[in-house]
């Protein structure tokens, strides 16, 4: 239960955080909150054989309201955004989210990038964003790039992102008052990582409705079909069946107590967007 | 091994450190703050949660060269500290605690608790509490001591 020997480089800017992560010599990894690299490294899941420190970097720390986005800095913590301490751009949908993260004492260091750049099949973030649709900002050698969410998890902690980039944050479009949402997550206990998520955003005025499911073997699954159906009849109609059928006809093989799982994840989802 | 520098119970700390070293670690062997306890140390159990820079932070899953510049409270240095002070009273008046293995960073989290959310209910409590294991007491008697101080000091508002 103690991390393997690495080498450890504190950055203050980009640009040395940029060329500390060009430099050759073994596997690198970059440290920002620890709360989720630093349990995988007690447990030997992860052995990188250097650590770049990036915690003060004050360009990934940043909030700016931008037309249509609100730019969210990859530092920015879980606590922050429980606390209310960015604009509220998602009718309330990124503080609830931000307090239902593991524990107040990792919600206090855990960062918003580094739950994406992690990308666990239960995480959060990379569950909430994609339902609404966000971009992420990512800094290389070659200068700044953008990703929509949907290209960037490949998998179960696996996301699109060079040896030699970094994540500088996440643009997320702002919601209209006419926006609807819903996240349910399932577990034995609150703050566990979730044995399924179901997220639900729909914003009338810009005519956006995603449904995810969280929580399987790989990166977020999007129901497009089943989301479009759903804004269109305001979730009238749609019932546990109507999510179990949704999610075998994706194709995809469930265990039958999964299947159900997911299935009531997504209908929850759905049902405490449009008030129950 | 490397340079670090830091505020311990409000004294400052200078020392060479393992960059494997966790925070926990550092602080237990090299500083004998035997109070930080070690349970699963990967960040579920709660037991190593002391306060960094303020805030309750999990010391095991911290490297401590990573905190150059922090300020360190543990429950070594809470002497002066007058809510875990009302805290220690209220967990000794209503049993929240048997073995205490869980206790100083129990009382962190409480310490939390009460400043953050005062308004909080016992199930608010109760929820609060869901990141530090405690295989004693049942919470019953945490949650009524975490109450009684919250009480306490909205009367004092009032």
């Amino acid at each position: 239960m103690k991390a393997a020997k690495f080498e450890y480089k504190k950055t203050n800017n980009l640009v040395d955080a940029l060329s500390a992560l060009s430099t050759k010599g073994g596997d690198c990894k970059i440290l920002a909150g620890s709360q989720s690299l630093g349990p995988m490294m007690n447990l030997r899941l992860a052995r990188p054989d250097r650590l770049i420190d990036i915690r003060a970097l004050s360009a990934l720390q940043e909030v700016k309201q931008e037309p249509n986005y609100l730019f969210v800095g990859a530092l920015v913590t879980h606590a922050n955004i429980e606390d209310g301490a960015l604009p509220d751009v998602t009718q309330g949908m990124m503080t609830h989210v931000a307090a239902g993260i593991a524990y107040r004492a990792v919600r206090n260091r855990g960062t918003i990038g580094g739950s994406l750049v992690h990308a666990d099949p239960a995480g959060d973030w990379p569950t909430a964003l994609r339902a609404l649709g966000a971009y992420i900002v990512i800094d290389g050698p070659t200068g700044p790039r953008e990703v929509k969410i949907d290209a960037f998890q490949l998998g179960a902690f696996t996301v699109s992102l060079e040896e030699n980039e970094i994540v500088r944050g996440v643009r997320v479009p702002i919601l209209s008052n006419a926006a609807r949402w819903g996240y349910h997550k399932i577990f034995r206990k609150p703050g566990e990582f979730a044995e399924s998520i179901g997220a639900y955003v729909c914003d009338p005025s810009s005519g956006i409705a995603r449904l995810i499911l969280s929580g399987t073997d790989g990166a977020p699954m999007e129901l497009v079909s089943t989301a479009n159906k759903i804004a269109q009849t305001n979730g009238v109609d749609f019932d546990f069946d109507s999510a179990r059928a949704a999610l075998t006809s994706t194709g995809e093989v469930f265990e039958p107590f999964k299947l159900r799982m997911h299935a009531v994840a997504i209908h929850r989802a759905v049902v405490q967007a449009y008030g129950a | 091994m490397m340079e670090l520098s830091l505020s311990v119970n409000s004294e400052t700390v200078v020392a060479k450190v393992e960059p494997r070293t966790t925070l926990a670690d550092f602080l237990r062997e090299k500083q004998r703050l035997t109070g930080i306890h070690l349970g699963c140390e990967h960040g579920v159990c709660g037991a190593c949660t002391i306060l960094v820079d303020g805030e309750p932070a999990r010391s095991c899953i911290i490297y401590a060269v990573s905190c150059d510049g922090a300020d360190i409270q543990t429950i070594e240095g809470s002497n002066s500290d007058p809510v875990i002070t009302a805290l220690q009273e209220a967990f000794t008046a209503h049993h929240g605690l048997q073995c205490g293995y869980c206790t100083p960073a129990m009382l962190f989290t409480a310490r939390d608790i009460v400043t953050r959310l005062p308004e909080a209910d016992a199930e608010r409590v109760r929820l609060e509490l869901a990141g530090n294991i405690c295989r004693c007491t049942g919470y019953a008697g945490i949650v009524r001591a975490i109450m009684a101080v919250l009480e306490d000091r909205r009367a004092t508002l009032e």
